[in-house]
């Protein structure tokens, strides 16, 4: 390729974030130190970003960037030997293999089937919090920069970055390797790892459009590896359901927010905006899905809103069908969350008197007894039971208590509307 | 969740306390600086002066004024901006910071909100 010609930055970028997670695959499996594997990867991608543009992409651009990536971590293990060398008076004691630097390889690697996995699995390890663990997916599995990865958690860069650096670190020496965790603690790994997507996909869903554009990328970025778990994975119920519950939730997406920032009820969503196409996507799999496998959460979840999706008016929606669904919910995984949404579903059916008594157990539970959305529920059920009084006190109470400027606003809507 | 604790002290009182003394409490104030900066959580740390200038409107216009705390001893002396897991991490980050004055905790609003 010659330097005319020049190629679209964006084209380089998405290349590049495709090829990231191979390449550090390719590295963390020769290399046993994870750490140092992604920092050389790192530089690796940062000089393609700044020579590819101009030079042209290589023939073999993984290869390209496996080679670099391996000189870079190469000249690493060779400058801390000799400085272990100088430091260490007893360096003579070192076994042989600690001298021992792999020849940087200049052949392409090819990538294998269970790399993506097995690389999410280190990076949602249980040694790290679940925001470390959320930071270094988007950068290793992603191969988004610590830069967007700040931009999109609003954090300055060099917090992102120290965060990052301790995961690494952290994963490192709690004596991880690039390898698929045995068989029996699969199951428990991959519940880690599609919380860390489900968050991942929220923290980009929940965001308001317009004031920042980097947040929604991370909700693209979720759905996107969690196809990519569901091509390894496509016997796992669990994870075709969770793939489902964050398109048929992301296909409401352009109808959850007016020009002015503020916060749409789904009751008063103009269903038309939905995406039809993308709900017919999540229907298909919850509906192949849930005769096969075990039921869980997020299959549930997913037939939720698979039910809400499939109304065309709000006042079509299947509210007997939610509640039992919810039902079902509360006792293959009971949390407050689940019982507030099956009093609200509880009330449609039945009134909201019976959702204000499914709510009663909440009002001494320590987890909810502070939380805003208890208080905007009850306020919501009050209101429909004509007790405007307490409504708007419940409602007023839960503005004060929630922490989002969106629903803020909408909460002393509520309560300004009843007078 | 971001977080901001708030440390009001004061300043007066510190006066009083020993060179070391000081100093110990200081070291444990640069132990969280440290610790919380390494871990990625910190995202702005700052100590305030102890000159204060109070501005409010007056007939619709702003203007100096004594200000409004009267003899309130204690102020404003520092702020940390976190980024953590939980109130309960927040929490355990702003407890050293409490000696010989008071820690306040206050969430930082997100624009991002879910829809009911």
């Amino acid at each position: 390729m010659t330097p005319d010609d020049t190629l679209p930055q964006r084209d380089v970028e998405d290349l590049l974030r495709e090829l990231a997670p191979q390449v550090l695959a390719a590295l963390a499996r020769r290399n046993s130190q994870f750490d140092s594997a992604e920092d050389a990867v790192q530089e690796a991608l940062l000089s393609a970003s700044q020579q590819w543009p101009t030079d042209g992409i290589p023939t073999n651009p993984r290869g390209w960037l496996i080679t670099v990536a391996q000189r870079r971590l190469t000249d690493q293990l060779r400058s801390d030997v000799a400085r272990q060398r100088r430091e260490s008076a007893a360096a003579a004691l070192l076994p042989p293999e600690a001298w021992h630097i792999p020849a940087p390889e200049v052949e392409d690697v090819e990538p294998q089937a269970d790399d993506a996995l097995t690389l999410l699995f280190l990076c949602c390890h249980p040694s790290l919090s679940p925001a470390s663990q959320l930071a270094l997916t988007l950068r290793a599995v992603g191969g988004l920069t610590t830069a967007q990865i700040a931009a999109a958690f609003l954090v300055p860069e060099t917090t992102m970055a120290q965060r990052i650096s301790r995961a690494k670190t952290t994963v490192t020496s709690a004596g991880a390797r690039f390898e698929m965790p045995p068989d029996a603690e699969v199951p428990d790994r991959l519940r880690v790892v599609l919380h860390v997507l489900y968050l991942m996909f929220n923290e980009g869903y929940t965001a308001s459009s317009g004031a920042d554009l980097q947040r929604p990328e991370l909700a693209a970025e979720a759905i996107r590896i969690t196809r990519d778990v569901r091509a390894r994975l496509p016997e796992d119920a669990e994870v075709a359901g969770l793939l489902a519950l964050m398109l048929l939730t992301d296909a409401r997406r352009p109808a959850r927010i007016d020009a002015d920032g503020n916060l749409i009820p789904l009751a008063e969503q103009d269903r038309t905006r939905w995406d039809q196409g993308v709900i017919r996507e999540g229907v298909d799999i919850i509906t192949a899905t849930l005769p096969r496998g075990t039921i869980g959460p997020y299959q549930l979840q997913a037939a939720i809103a698979a039910v809400h999706d499939e109304a065309p008016r709000a006042e079509d929606t299947d509210w007997r069908e939610i509640v039992e669904l919810y039902r079902l919910l509360e006792r293959v995984s009971p949390n407050p969350m689940v019982t507030l949404n099956h009093a609200v579903a509880a009330a449609m059916v039945d009134g909201p008197a019976a959702g204000l008594d499914i709510l009663k157990p909440l009002e001494t539970d320590e987890r909810m007894a502070r939380h805003h959305r208890l208080e905007a529920v009850r306020g919501h059920l009050l209101e429909m039971a004509g007790d405007t009084e307490p409504a708007r006190t419940a409602y007023r109470l839960a503005a004060q208590r929630t922490t989002s400027l969106p629903e803020r606003r909408y909460l002393e809507g509520r309560a300004a509307r009843l007078g | 969740m971001k977080y901001m604790i708030l440390i009001h002290s004061d300043m007066q009182f510190w006066q009083t306390l020993p060179e070391e003394e000081v100093n110990r409490v200081l070291g444990n104030h640069y132990t969280t600086i440290n610790e919380t900066k390494a871990s990625g959580e910190l995202i702005r740390v700052e100590g305030l002066g102890n000159d204060r200038t109070f501005i409010e409107f007056r007939d619709g216009t702003p203007a100096v004024t004594d200000g409004p705390f009267g003899e309130v001893k204690e102020q404003l002396a520092g702020l940390f901006l976190v980024d953590v897991d939980s109130l309960d991490r927040a929490t355990e980050i702003a407890g050293p910071l409490s000696e010989y004055g008071v820690v306040e905790i206050r969430p930082i609003m997100e624009d991002a909100g879910t829809e009911m």
